[in-house]
């Protein structure tokens, strides 16, 4: 296992950021933890990286108890939410900085730091300072430095969240792909689920300090444990104790078994998609997600009466108790 | 908003946080040189006895030394309010040929030895006055001396405020019918007392200490013209160095029950506005 | 002194857009208020200002060269000197330290701590004096100690400096403070995960990022040194040749109705304090410059959750 978290504990005053996690991170997979924000996911991050001292459990690397071992000798690469850029230093000092703390010698780190700034795609910037870069470059900056020591283990702390829509998506891929030829065991946390099913091959859901599931992005989201997974990693309506995705809702013209009658709110398109939004007779309102020919064969208008019947829906035990993510329709 | 908990981590509970030797030395540093010798200040007026600490503070010099300050330092503040936000307004918004260069040696109080400033106004406003105006030994000269001194702390506090204040604000509100006095009442105004506050703060703890640029020019009349610190510096001298500790501490209290206050003041009135 | 740090240079908002002030009335009261505002400093800070100088040239720049080549004035102004050159480097690294502690870490009596650190500014420099002179001077069992063992501390320049270091304090740590605040701890994290140890973390992140600061807080330490007076002359016992300062060279020649002494003593002093006029508002404009640049070139990095 190139990464083993076994019942880690921290908490923050009164507030209990991790509760007992374990954790078995394969070496060469790419991993996201993903939960809302002050879920304890950045802080699991902080601790395997050594940057927060856990109250209790163990952290190993590569079959070595590194728990309270300092941040230096964990062999680790860390990626800030906001990069942390050496502000005073080039790029290139940027990531050459780790190279030099090893005193390696001055040719082997130029060739390593443009190896590495080649790969990131921002070699002709190496004479630049952080300020002189965009937010996508300065990231991959930060990405290049903590590669440049070849850590055992890449952790990423949020590495999207401070960039706009488009360039995200960009460094999505790219990130993806740049694991796909490195294949240095990687951690990223993220509060977004289409990011984690889109870069990660396994997801840790995590609230309030707990793991909540663990598994592949489509065990997540075709069998969530509980109905916090369900409604996080995707639109859910809910229909007294069941839950059902949007595109799950079959809509029929005339009555049937199991259907029940509805009013068309509102027709949205998405392209594709066509999003239909129902009040049912007892008030409730559901949201289904129909192919466009599908709705234009049915005629679909607002003010039309149909009928819905959920082909998949599931009850999670004691759900009645909980209302967590009844209202993420949509 | 962030994925972190409200605990911000990384300031104090991370890595970063650990050892000692810091906090030992910033502690031992601070104990050595400012809480031992406060310390000594208490303990040398306790061997007085309540009987005499009383009268050490109340004996008709130390009570006429003690309203002098509170009274001149309160002017001060009064006149500092208008004359320092004013001269922040025409260093914002006013444009004309060396307004940076004014700007700059708004500072010069600061820099200026207190000595010096005392002899500095003593040569405008003293015997040999150029214009015939003779302050020396006069309660006005106080008043000079402090405002002299207490500048750039009102000019400080608020210029960084009105830069900032919005002026889409001011814009708004005189869109809506208001004439430009009331948007100075109803809408600047409201914004800068924070700022006027914290910078009155200031400048009051600085006049109730204030020495070196009133010891010249003053004259120290007692009864009339000496104000709290130089009649400590007279008791030290006159070797009662029991009396002027009981003194200090009550100088010292009275300074720090009124900065307290403005700063409660100043909470309570910018909840709305500042975030920090 | 934090408010000096706040010295936003206003020079960017000359030109700024009339917003209210359109018509001939708001142009009458701009120059109205800009009249009485240049008025008030001009008697109140220029004039008397320009008036030393004007005093002290008096009668030529003969007896102003005598003044200063006095062996009086000599040894003020090398003790002055020494004292500075002491006070500078300890308010420096202690109060950088100090500084650290504020600004990164999270224990018990933090708070008593910050407070400490600006006690100086809400006392007295003649109270400052009279705690020294009672925990130091020979009635005191800790001036009694140092004594038996051949220190003197009051009336000696070991007191001058402790008194010195006293009011200097805050200024290193309250202009350091909240540059540590404001960089935060990514930088110095990112080090540490790259395999810098703690020293040379801050050697190499933290004292660069955050050495302005300190410069611009040496700048107000040095100039409070230079020019502090009331603290100095409690402890100092005025013993001429030994424990004058400038400062109180200036008093003493005054009251010794040596005007022209006093007064180029005081020129001394007012040539120093422009200088360091001169080089805050030199790093002000700076410090500035850079602020802007870091802003613009942000764009992306707003968004957060």
């Amino acid at each position: 296992m190139a990464i083993r978290i076994v019942g880690i504990n921290k908490r923050f005053g009164d507030f209990v950021a991790v509760d007992n996690v374990s954790l078995d991170i394969e070496g060469g997979s790419l991993t996201a933890l993903l939960g809302p924000s002050g879920s304890g996911k950045s802080t699991l991050l902080r601790i395997i990286a050594g940057l927060e001292d856990p109250d209790g459990g163990e952290v190993w690397l590569n079959d070595r108890e590194v728990s309270h071992v300092p941040p230096q000798q964990r062999g680790v690469g860390f990626v800030f939410q906001h990069y942390a850029p050496f502000k005073h230093m080039t790029v290139f000092d940027n990531v050459a900085f780790g190279l030099t703390i090893r005193k390696r010698p001055k040719d082997e780190i130029r060739r390593k730091v443009h190896e590495l700034l080649t790969l990131v795609q921002i070699d002709q910037f190496a004479a630049r300072y952080p300020v002189q870069l965009s937010g996508g470059q300065r990231q991959r900056m930060a990405l290049a430095r903590a590669l440049a020591v070849e850590p055992e283990v890449l952790l990423l702390d949020e590495p999207f969240g401070a960039l706009d829509a488009r360039v995200r998506k960009e460094l999505r891929t790219w990130l993806r792909r740049l694991h796909d030829e490195t294949h240095v065991t990687t951690v990223f946390v993220t509060h977004d689920q289409e990011e984690a099913m889109d870069v990660a091959d396994r997801i840790v859901v995590i609230d309030h300090g707990k793991v909540e599931q663990d598994g592949s992005p489509r065990e997540i989201y075709e069998h969530p444990a509980n109905e916090f997974v369900m409604g996080f990693i995707g639109p859910v309506n809910r229909l007294g104790a069941a839950w059902v995705r949007p595109h799950d809702i079959d809509l029929l013209l005339d009555p049937a078994e199991k259907a029940t009658e509805a009013l068309i709110d509102r027709i949205v398109y998405l392209g594709f998609e066509v999003r239909v939004e129902l009040t049912r007779r007892d008030g409730s309102q559901v949201s289904v997600q129909v192919a466009r020919d599908e709705a234009e064969r049915l005629e679909l208008r607002a003010g039309q009466i149909v009928y819905a019947r959920s082909n998949n829906e599931r009850i999670f035990e004691g759900a009645e108790a909980s209302a967590h993510a009844g209202s993420t329709a949509g | 908003m962030g994925a972190r908990p409200l605990q911000r981590p990384g300031v104090g509970g991370g890595y970063d946080g650990r050892g000692l030797l810091g906090p030992g030395l910033a502690a031992l540093y601070l104990g050595l040189i400012v809480l031992i010798p406060i310390a000594a200040l208490f303990w040398e007026s306790l061997g007085l006895g309540l009987d005499d600490f009383v009268a050490a503070v109340t004996s008709p010099q130390a009570r006429s030394a003690l309203l002098l300050t509170l009274v001149m330092s309160s002017i001060v503040l009064l006149v500092n309010a208008v004359m320092g936000t004013l001269v922040a307004w025409v260093l914002v918004r006013d444009s004309f040929p060396g307004k940076r260069l004014i700007d700059g040696l708004i500072d010069l109080p600061f820099a200026l030895p207190t000595i010096v400033t005392g002899l500095t106004l003593l040569a405008l406003y003293g015997p040999r006055s150029p214009f015939g105006i003779n302050i020396a030994y006069q309660q006005a000269s106080i008043l000079l001396a402090l405002l002299f001194v207490t500048l750039p702390f009102m000019v400080r506090s608020v210029q960084p405020v009105l830069l900032e204040l919005d002026r889409e604000m001011e814009e708004a509100a005189a869109s809506l019918g208001a004439s430009p006095l009331t948007v100075i009442r109803r809408v600047i105004l409201p914004n800068l007392a924070p700022a006027v506050l914290a910078g009155g703060a200031l400048g009051f703890a600085r006049c109730m200490g204030e020495f070196g640029s009133i010891v010249l020019i003053s004259g120290n009349i007692p009864l009339k013209t000496e104000v709290t610190s130089v009649y400590i510096k007279g008791l030290i001298e006159g070797d009662q160095p029991d009396a002027a500790a009981a003194v200090s501490i009550v100088l010292l209290m009275v300074s720090l029950v009124l900065l307290t206050s403005f700063d409660l003041v100043r909470r309570r009135i910018s909840r709305h506005s500042e975030v920090a | 002194m934090t408010v000096a740090s706040q010295t936003a240079s206003s020079t960017s908002m000359a030109g700024s857009r009339p917003a209210i002030t359109a018509g001939r009335n708001a142009r009458v009261t701009r120059m109205t208020v800009r009249g009485v505002v240049l008025l008030y400093l001009a008697a109140l800070l220029f004039l008397p200002v320009v008036m030393v100088f004007l005093r002290a040239f008096e009668g030529g720049v003969g007896p102003v060269v005598d003044a200063i080549v006095r062996p009086a004035f000599q040894s003020a102004f090398w003790l002055t000197v020494q004292i500075t050159a002491i006070t500078v480097p300890v308010c420096t690294t202690l109060g950088v330290v100090t500084a650290l502690t504020i600004a990164r870490r999270r224990f018990r009596g933090r708070n008593v701590l910050n407070s400490l650190v600006d006690l100086p500014f809400a006392l007295s420099p003649v109270v400052i004096g009279l705690s020294l002179f009672l925990v130091y001077g020979v009635n005191s069992p800790v001036g009694r100690f140092l004594a038996d063992h051949g220190i003197t501390v009051i009336f000696a320049v070991p007191g001058m400096v402790l008194a010195t270091i006293f009011v200097c304090l805050p200024f290193v740590v309250r202009e350091v403070v909240p540059v540590l605040r404001e960089i935060g701890t990514d930088q110095e994290e990112a080090a540490y995960t790259l395999g810098a140890g703690r020293l040379r973390t801050f050697f190499r992140i933290t004292l660069p990022a955050i050495r302005w600061g300190i410069v611009y807080g040496v700048i107000l330490t040095a100039a409070r040194s230079l020019g502090e007076f009331g603290a100095v002359a409690i402890v100092s016992g005025k013993i001429s040749g030994k424990t004058i300062t400038l400062t109180t060279h200036v008093q003493e020649r005054y009251e010794a109705f040596d005007v022209v002494g006093a007064y180029t003593a005081s020129i001394v002093l007012a040539g120093m304090a422009l200088l360091v006029l001169f080089a805050m508002q030199l790093l002000q404009s700076g410090r500035l410059r850079r602020h802007e640049s870091a802003d613009t070139s942000q764009p992306t990095s707003a968004g957060d959750a």
